[in-house]
């Protein structure tokens, strides 16, 4: 029999996370801080309206770029949260989550050979994502000395002749970083030097802690060269219902409607309806979701304070992004060492890249007694590490 | 600031000071302050906890009653509701609008010893005109929480 399987797919890995997985739901009482997905119930309202939807029989398809009133919808939140102005018509695709999105806007851009800059440490879709793509990654190793930024002398530098495409995945999951207006425009000067395009993958922009989040897209002359990526899952709490989009010129969304209509046809139905109400009457939760992160980020970080754990201060997303550099070991020794010694899941930073050695995500999508507890054993177990290596 | 601590204590009032502190991003003085402030300006009326009686195995029987009273010239509704919520086995006495007047709810340890109370005490009140007793049979919510179930985190313990 010939080989069934393509050249390309084998080359990638599977996500580094599957091994601590498999130890961790082994285990009765482990405590687990690894989940990258709001521990709230996407509130009631917005259950209730796709309740309600599936009442009324909307069980059929929408159109392709997704119902009409949802697309109105999000061009009148991103322009009232973040100064965007898309036409809701030609420029707003529904999709399946980010994850789609990140997936279709790589194939619609990219040509076998093109060059697409990752910042690293980050989600692991990107890589393979462009890999599927017939993209060729590049990866920048982000540096905790920048707050795990994108400076504009390391993208300077990572840019080729063949370099088409810039990910830019801020506020940053694993390390909860941000981009700064002031950032954001030092590399906006490049990009528009070197005529690139952008994949700005701002699923946790309602996530920031400090100011404001702000789109590379809403600066002058980077809209026609960025695809916008957001969705609902981390600012609503809706990871479950698989709903996302993208926005960006109609140039590029019209290419990635069509890779979208044969490949997907619509997003759930259901989740649009629910979508639109999380939109009208949504924005209080988001607040008060957002402030309680904040209470659990400010809860960590002086806890990290207090054990001498080395952590930046991260103003994004719902991670914290400790240095374990001290103790000597890689992060997939500590994490296994502390889940064993201690039943605490996290998950080493190199499973967000090869930067990622000597740091770990840990998660604050839970209660703060859980946090807790967690944070107490984790404590313990560094304690017990400093005494070993006196 | 204020608001930020109620809206907190509301729903955790046993949370140490210092994580309190820590979470609202102010410090430790900061907090004990407003407490006291609040304590004293009585915008805050208590610490209680929420108990699930019937998971304790305690008999209780609790009732919410209807009442129609006829108001007091110069004191409106107050005095009444005074007289009715100086009763320790009372719980709550609001004034409500519609067809009744003031709702009393309150509890006692037999089906026997609140009806008791009504007929014997509150209906025989002067200006009371009448009352409605209706038991509660099953608590689902209260005070913002459910009662029935606990629910578990159902997340998949690893994701990306």
């Amino acid at each position: 029999m010939r080989n069934p399987l393509s050249k390309t797919i084998v080359t990638i890995q599977p996500s580094g996370i599957r091994k601590f997985f498999d130890i961790v739901s082994e285990m009765d009482d482990a405590i687990s801080l690894g989940v990258g997905e709001p521990d709230f119930d996407t509130p009631w309202h917005i259950r209730d309206e796709g309740i309600y939807s599936l009442e009324k029989g909307r069980t059929f398809y929408t159109s392709n770029a997704g119902l009409k009133e949802l697309k109105e919808e999000i061009a009148k939140y991103l322009y009232r949260n973040y100064d965007l102005s898309y036409d809701p018509g030609h420029e707003i695709l529904v999709t399946v989550g980010g994850s789609e999105a990140i997936d279709i806007a790589m194939r619609a851009m990219l040509d076998p050979g093109d060059e697409v800059l990752i910042p690293q440490p980050s989600y692991v879709s990107y890589l393979p994502c462009a890999v599927l793509a017939n993209g060729t990654p590049v990866i920048i190793e982000l540096k905790e000395e920048d707050e795990f930024r994108l400076t504009a002398e390391e993208l300077e530098a990572a840019i080729t002749p063949k370099t088409k495409l810039l990910v830019l995945p801020f506020p940053n999951n694993p390390t909860g970083a941000i981009m700064e207006k002031k950032d954001l425009e030092e590399i906006a000067e490049v990009i528009e030097k070197h005529d690139l395009f952008v994949l700005s993958d701002e699923i946790y922009s309602a996530l920031t802690y400090q100011e404001e989040h702000v789109s590379i897209a809403s600066l002058p002359g980077m809209k026609e060269r960025t695809i916008v990526i957001n969705g609902f899952s981390k600012s609503h709490a809706m990871t479950g219902w698989r709903l996302g989009y993208a926005c960006g010129p109609e140039l590029i969304i019209k290419q990635m409607l069509k890779i979208h209509q044969y490949a997907i046809m619509c997003a759930p139905t259901t989740s649009q309806y629910a979508a639109v109400d999380a939109l009208k009457n949504g924005d209080e939760d988001v607040k008060n979701m957002r402030e309680e992160y904040n209470g659990r980020r400010r809860y960590l970080l002086h806890r990290f304070e207090e054990m001498g754990l080395q952590c930046f201060e991260p103003y994004g997303a719902f991670y914290m992004f400790p240095c374990i550099k001290e103790f000597g070991m890689s992060s997939d020794e500590f994490a296994t060492g502390l889940l064993r010694a201690k039943k605490v899941a996290v998950v080493p930073g190199t499973a967000f890249g090869d930067c990622g050695e000597g740091f770990l995500r840990i998660s604050y999508a839970y209660s703060l007694d859980n946090l807790k507890e967690a944070l107490d054993r984790i404590e313990e177990y560094i304690e017990e590490l400093r005494e070993k290596n006196q | 600031m204020r608001e930020k601590i109620l809206t907190f204590i509301e729903k955790n009032s046993r949370i140490d000071i210092k994580e309190l502190a820590i979470v609202l991003g102010v410090d430790e003085a900061t907090i004990l302050n407003e407490l006291a402030d609040m304590e004293r300006e009585h915008i805050i009326c208590g610490y209680h906890t929420l108990i699930n009686w019937d998971k304790a195995g305690v008999e209780k029987v609790s009732a919410l009653i209807e009442v129609r009273v006829t108001p007091q010239r110069g004191m409106g509704f107050d005095k009444v509701a005074e007289r009715i919520y100086n009763y320790p086995e009372v719980n709550s006495v609001y004034l409500i609008s519609g067809s009744f007047d003031l709702m009393v709810t309150l509890e006692g340890k037999t089906l026997r010893e609140v009806s008791q109370f009504v007929s014997d005490k509150l209906s025989t009140l002067d200006y009371v005109l009448s009352t409605k007793t209706n038991f509660i049979l099953k608590k689902y919510k209260d005070h913002g929480t459910v009662m029935t179930e606990w629910k578990k985190d159902e997340r998949i313990l690893m994701t990306p």
